[in-house]
């Protein structure tokens, strides 16, 4: 229990050095030259290159939708409905927390492997031996291009969904495009999207947060490389689902 | 005899219930080249990274020209650390980026110079270490020591007064060796630049050193000139010194404990 609440310590106190990183890192002093390109790479690294896979899995996500749900829908003649169905729960629910799920696997796990490579080449002790803040360095960027990129993969989950459940249903449930569009548009309000990119942004944050904590505590050579890697994910996916709870119940009580 | 610019008071460490300083005092004098010897395993490499405040002691004090170094803020310790360096045994360049960004980063980090003088500054350090025609090449590119030599390029690109050296010579070849022991030497006498070296190529620790410990149990077994460790009698210095197979290095009581641990082992069948 005292190694969680360690270990928790530890974690804030890694937040807080990141957050006071963000000024000297991005927007005032030396380590701007240097920062934007960090945070630039970041964002391709951890993002674009996560976006054909988040479609892909997001379209087959809003295709099962559809076909599960259009169904249940036909027997009270409600077929229409499905779309509405789709777009609600890829918003509000699917669309951050699957993309958090996909980035967690792509990015979080190489982040993790690659902070705890340099642990173990002697390059973080280097960085203090060359007045290099680690934390400002590797993981300001890391969390900052995370929560950026979870926003906008949210928003590119939310899409590819509509457009798998469109398929679909065009195809098996005979909706019309217009219509499955109207039916998606009509159903959904400005606080369904920006809840989920509230979500994407938080789901970033903890990804980020996790993968260059547990890389940074890298022990033991390659061996720990490989434990702490696979720690990432599971606590990661552990923490997407807890905070995911949280916030839904938060909502469901403030009626959002 | 001038001001010590490190002081290492009482300092103890442990890892894992394992005792790697006890009680140990140690002074670095300003301009001078002090090479650290001792076994395998005697925390040489630690004591270089209690000097950096990387490994914080269990109990003891650092000093920073007579300030504890507990008592420097982040910001303080950090303008402190520009002016020391640290050559790593494996070079410790950032295997993600080439030797020339590998030069840039420390510079561009912590000064406003401008781009294309951090270019000359790379090319130059690099040439000085014959590095030059590899600078854009990345460290998996590299050979051990082509790797330890872009890790003290990278270093000399700060200008440290006082660098710190962990096994410099380990894994070099005879000229590259001698290359290297050269270097520390011209920037100890041609720049005053302060070295603690930590080695066990007796031929480089004698060419380069102005002082010599040796760790022994956690603490400075034996310190002297260079001539006074070619000349004593101590069994222990003599051991290490002439690389002897029995001496008090390797002491009875590990045999004892060796002996009894093969007796121990039961056989099967």
């Amino acid at each position: 229990m005292r190694e969680t609440f360690e270990m928790f310590g530890d974690l804030g106190y890694m937040l807080l050095d990141a957050a006071a990183g963000i000024k000297p890192a991005l927007l005032s002093g030396r380590g701007t030259r240097q920062g934007w390109h960090n945070l630039w790479t970041q964002m391709n690294r951890i993002g674009v290159e996560s976006i054909p896979i988040v479609c892909l899995v997001m379209s087959c996500i809003g295709a099962i939708l559809a076909l599960q749900l259009g169904p249940q829908f036909a027997r009270f003649g409600f077929v229409p409905y499905t779309a509405d169905a789709v777009a609600l729960a890829t918003f509000r629910e699917m669309g951050p927390l699957v993309a958090a799920v996909v980035l967690t696997g792509f990015g979080g796990a190489a982040i993790a492997a690659e902070i705890g490579t340099m642990v173990v080449g002697e390059e973080i002790e280097a960085m203090y031996a060359l007045s290099i803040n680690p934390i400002r360095f590797l993981v300001t960027p890391r969390i900052l291009a995370s929560m950026i990129m979870m926003v906008c993969l949210t928003a590119t989950a939310d899409i590819a969904a509509v457009f798998g459940g469109m398929l679909v249903s065009s195809l098996s449930l005979h909706i019309r495009t217009l219509q499955y569009i109207h039916h998606t548009v009509s159903s959904l309000s400005v606080g369904d999207f920006v809840s989920g990119l509230i979500k994407g942004a938080v789901f970033g944050l903890l990804i980020g947060a996790i993968a260059c904590f547990l890389g940074l505590r890298v022990t033991g050579g390659a061996e720990g490389v490989g434990i702490n890697t696979s720690k990432t994910v599971v606590m990661t996916i552990v923490a997407l689902i807890v905070v995911d709870l949280l916030f839904t119940t938060v909502f469901f009580y403030l009626g959002f | 005899m001038p001001e010590p610019i490190f002081q290492l008071q009482q300092i103890c460490k442990q890892f894992s219930g394992r005792v790697i300083f006890d009680h140990l005092d140690l002074d670095i004098f300003p301009g001078e080249t002090l090479v650290v010897l001792g076994p395998s395993g005697t925390g040489k490499s630690t004591l270089l990274r209690v000097l950096t405040g990387y490994i914080k002691p269990d109990s003891g004090r650092v000093l920073l020209r007579g300030k504890p170094m507990n008592d420097f803020s982040e910001h303080e310790l950090s303008a402190w650390m520009l002016s020391v360096g640290m050559l790593f045994q494996s070079g410790a360049l950032f295997n993600s980026m080439t030797l020339r960004e590998n030069l840039s980063l420390p510079v561009r980090e912590n000064t406003d110079l401008p781009e294309e003088t951090i270019e000359i500054m790379a090319k130059i350090y690099l040439q000085l270490v014959g590095l030059r025609e590899h600078i854009d090449k990345l460290p998996g590119q590299l050979s051990g020591g082509m790797k330890k030599r872009g890790g003290l390029a990278r270093e000399l690109m700060m200008q440290p007064r006082i660098m710190f050296y962990d096994e410099p010579t380990a894994g070099l070849d005879p000229v590259s060796s001698r290359q290297i022991a050269q270097l520390i030497m011209d920037l100890n006498k041609k720049l005053g630049v302060t070295g603690v070296v930590v080695t066990h190529d007796m031929q480089s620790a004698f060419h380069i050193a102005d002082r010599m410990v040796l760790l022994h149990e956690g603490k400075i077994g034996a310190a002297g000139a260079p001539e006074d460790f070619l000349t004593t009698s101590d069994p222990y210095v003599r051991q290490f010194v002439d690389g002897l197979l029995t001496g008090p290095m390797i002491g009875q009581s590990d045999l004892n404990a060796y002996e009894a641990d093969i007796l121990a082992t039961r056989i099967e069948g």
